[in-house]
């Protein structure tokens, strides 16, 4: 979309890089001029909440990174050294771990916008699979991280995840031997999955500068879902309006992060942690952190474990097909009645899938992961694909405008 | 290779071994589970919460007569003792600590390994040489190491209660020292029927109620020369306090950081909130 206003460089500095590299230009256009609808809720601060988090992992995790000893006999005691006697090292720490675990939420609060607002569906596509790829990279990222301290939960989950990969028929343990580099879980396995926790949040970037490339150029959803029609009268300039609104979101965020890291650091994490890892104990309980626990009770759902480890991966590559499976010509939720109390439903399974997640795969817990698992792919498969077809949805306002009670212009523009 | 499959199916065998075991001893009459480890009073606790210096020395005189016959507590510098926020003695007192230890340190310029006095920037010296030396001596039960002990601990109070222990104003993260008071005075009789190895303790609250740590406290067995009661249970809160501290000496210079960077943002979120007001009070949305 093209923004409000146009960049004229003031300097003389400014007008020299301008003919040369017109980034100055770039970035008005993209966080100055960039066209905000102007009905966004604050669901929509989480993008820029989540890039906030991003850089204060990527901020935190290189400081750590100075501090931190990727080998097994030290790590235990490297990630203690920068617990007691790294000056704010605590701090960083503790803002590192609870970071993730803020950033799963941000990513969640994220999707689920999406979902109800149908940001996924055309012409957005690209940008939704992006996030689907962003939210898989920062999975990956995220269990590596939590090997690193060396802890009981860290190895056996570690061991766990690995292992999964034996499931692949002819070539897995070729291949988990593989990624282990060796037999178990040991010190080349500590040293890769560093290099790779690394590694990889810088990916991140490079996948966010797509997705938000990619959300330039579509523009961004509203809660009516109708397209801007009228950018003048319809959006606002990224600057001061966007900006603002994203600073109250991101301010409240960031309220709820200090909470965490402060007065409950180690809530979302496992005592077992705080032990440091042995081959030859195996904790009662092998637990990942919260953020991974609907898809563990999907992985556990299923007795055999080939097709369980296809059925967890199915399960997040589902939602990349959502543009497809989700057949109504309705976009926002708000106009699908019957689509909401679907929408919730799903909402409540995917947290029971949680909850499940945390207790023992068995007896009832077990029966019950079966059934909300059934129910989570039925969501994709069965309810999307039927409901576009059969529900009886309610009129969309003609524009923005329109349903903020504005005139309509007498002559709707074609949005640019 | 083989290895790899199977520590999966160990980790299943485990599993399911444990559920084995845990089902025999329901059948030894309901003894399998733990029960919850009941709250205590702690002046840590909550977002205000700063330790009480003259509970942690008390803590560290039971732990060192009593605990430190077994338990190492490797990770704790002498100079911690005087740092703020801890037991507070002053540097020399933590000075005078330090050097009643005596530290192994080597090779010297003739290549001998000696013993010396210790110093502020040492750490507390370990009971047994390694672990075989600590299970030699115990029964084959090994004494973990106490400096992340009070966090490498905890019981969940299930849902929905454990979200509860999130909440500002119930805030609740002592779950630790709560089960290392209970486990220290949760010591009975093995109830009928109940076989015990030799060396082997009946205790309440030890997973699967048999514990190789013989009862370690016992009333007046640790002199207080500030008039606190020399009961059994006192020097369990006392002890496990001094626990805490050791697993997390910064955490007065947490709480009291955290209240003025939540006191900030909570202003600026004002600030912001009316900012942004200002701004789109021109737009209708
Ligand atoms: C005679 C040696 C000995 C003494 C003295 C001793 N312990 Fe232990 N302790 C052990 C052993 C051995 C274990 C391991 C028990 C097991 O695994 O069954 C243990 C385990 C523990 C545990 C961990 C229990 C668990 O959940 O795994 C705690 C907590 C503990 N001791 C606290 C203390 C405190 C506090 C003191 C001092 C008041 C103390 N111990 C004194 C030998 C001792
Ligand atoms: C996508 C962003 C990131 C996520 C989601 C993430 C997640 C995590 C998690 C969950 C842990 C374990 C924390 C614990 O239990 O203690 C961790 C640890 C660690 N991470 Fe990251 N991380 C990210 C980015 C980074 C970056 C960019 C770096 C370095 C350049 C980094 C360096 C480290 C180090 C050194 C540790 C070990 C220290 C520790 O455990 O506290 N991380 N990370």
């Amino acid at each position: 979309m093209t923004g409000h206003s146009t960049y004229t460089p003031k300097s003389g500095f400014a007008r020299w890089l301008e003919r040369r590299l017109p980034i100055l230009g770039f970035i008005h256009e993209s966080f100055v001029a960039y066209p905000v609808p102007k009905n966004l809720n604050y669901l929509w601060t989480f993008g820029a909440i989540l890039s906030f988090m991003l850089v204060a992992q990527i901020v935190t995790g290189i400081v750590l990174a100075m501090h931190y000893t990727p080998e097994t006999t030290l790590a235990f005691d490297s990630i203690e050294h920068i617990m007691r006697d790294v000056n704010w090292g605590w701090a960083l720490r503790y803002a590192h771990a609870n970071g993730a675990s803020m950033f799963f939420l941000a990513v969640y609060i994220h999707i689920f916008r999406g979902m109800y607002y149908g940001s996924y569906k055309e012409p957005r596509e690209v940008l939704w699979i992006l996030g689907v790829v962003i939210f898989m990279l920062m999975m990956a990222t995220g269990f590596l991280g939590y090997v690193l301290p060396w802890g009981q939960m860290s190895f056996w989950a570690a061991t766990v995840i690995t292992n999964l990969f034996t499931a692949i028929p002819y070539v897995g343990n070729s291949i988990t031997t593989w990624l282990l580099g060796g037999y178990s879980v040991d010190n080349a396995t500590l040293n890769r999955f560093f290099a790779l926790h690394y590694l990889l949040p810088f990916v991140i970037v490079a996948i966010v500068g797509l997705h938000v490339w990619a959300l330039h150029v579509t523009g961004q959803n509203n809660p009516t879902g109708v397209e801007v029609k009228d950018i003048e009268k319809e959006t606002v300039p990224f600057t001061p309006y966007a900006t603002l609104k994203d600073a109250v979101g991101l301010v409240v965020f960031v309220g709820l992060f200090a909470w965490l890291t402060f007065f409950v650091p180690n809530y979302t994490g496992h005592p077992d942690n705080y032990i440091e890892a042995n081959p030859l104990v195996t904790p009662p309980h092998i637990v990942p952190e919260w953020y991974f626990l609907p898809f563990y009770a999907i992985l556990r759902a299923i007795p055999n474990k080939l097709i369980g480890v296809i059925a967890l991966f199915a399960s997040i590559l589902i939602v990349a097909a959502l543009p497809w499976l989700d057949t109504s010509k309705v976009r926002s939720g708000v106009y699908r009645p019957a689509f909401k109390k679907f929408y919730w439903v799903f909402v409540f399974v995917a947290v029971g899938l949680g909850y499940l997640g945390a207790q023992p795969a068995e007896g009832v817990y077990l029966i019950a992961a079966r059934i909300l698992m059934a129910y989570y792919f039925l969501h994709f498969l069965v309810v999307l694909p039927l409901l576009g077809k059969y529900e009886q949805t309610l009129p969309e306002p003609r524009s923005i405008a329109a349903s903020l009670g504005e005139a309509a212009t007498p002559e709707e523009k074609p949005h640019a | 290779m083989k290895s790899v499959v199977d520590s999966w199916k160990s980790i299943v065998m485990a599993a399911a071994l444990a559920g084995a075991a845990g089902a025999a001893l329901a059948e030894e009459g309901g003894a399998h589970s733990q029960p919850k480890p009941p709250r205590q009073e702690w002046s840590f606790a909550g977002a205000f919460g700063h330790y009480d210096n003259a509970q942690l020395r008390r803590g560290y005189k039971v732990y060192k007569e009593v605990c430190s016959s077994c338990h190492s507590i490797s990770r704790l510098a002498f100079r911690n003792f005087a740092e703020k926020g801890g037991p507070e003695i002053s540097e020399a007192e933590a000075k005078a600590l330090a050097e009643s230890y005596k530290i192994k340190d080597g090779p010297n310029d003739a290549g001998d390994y000696f013993e010396r006095p210790g110093r502020l920037s040492d750490r507390v010296p370990p009971p047994f040489p390694n672990e075989q030396a600590a299970r030699a001596a115990l029964n084959g039960a090994y004494p973990p190491d106490m400096s992340v002990l009070a966090k490498a601990r905890g019981y969940s109070r299930g849902f929905p209660l454990f979200l509860a222990d999130a909440l500002p104003g119930f805030s609740y993260q002592e779950h630790g020292v709560d089960y290392i008071v209970a486990l220290l005075t949760g010591y009975v009789d093995a109830p009928q029927g109940v076989e015990l190895a030799p060396g082997q303790y009946y205790n309440l609250y030890m997973p699967g109620r048999r514990t190789g740590m013989p009862p370690p406290l016992s009333d007046g067995a640790v002199t207080y020369d500030d008039g606190t009661p020399q009961t059994a249970a006192q020097y369990a809160k006392d002890v496990s306090a001094f626990l805490m501290w050791a697993a997390e000496p910064h955490l007065e210079e947490r709480k009291s950081i955290g209240l003025k960077v939540v006191g900030f943002l909570i202003v600026l979120s004002f600030l912001v909130y009316f900012t942004k007001r200002k701004i789109w009070a021109n737009v209708h949305h």
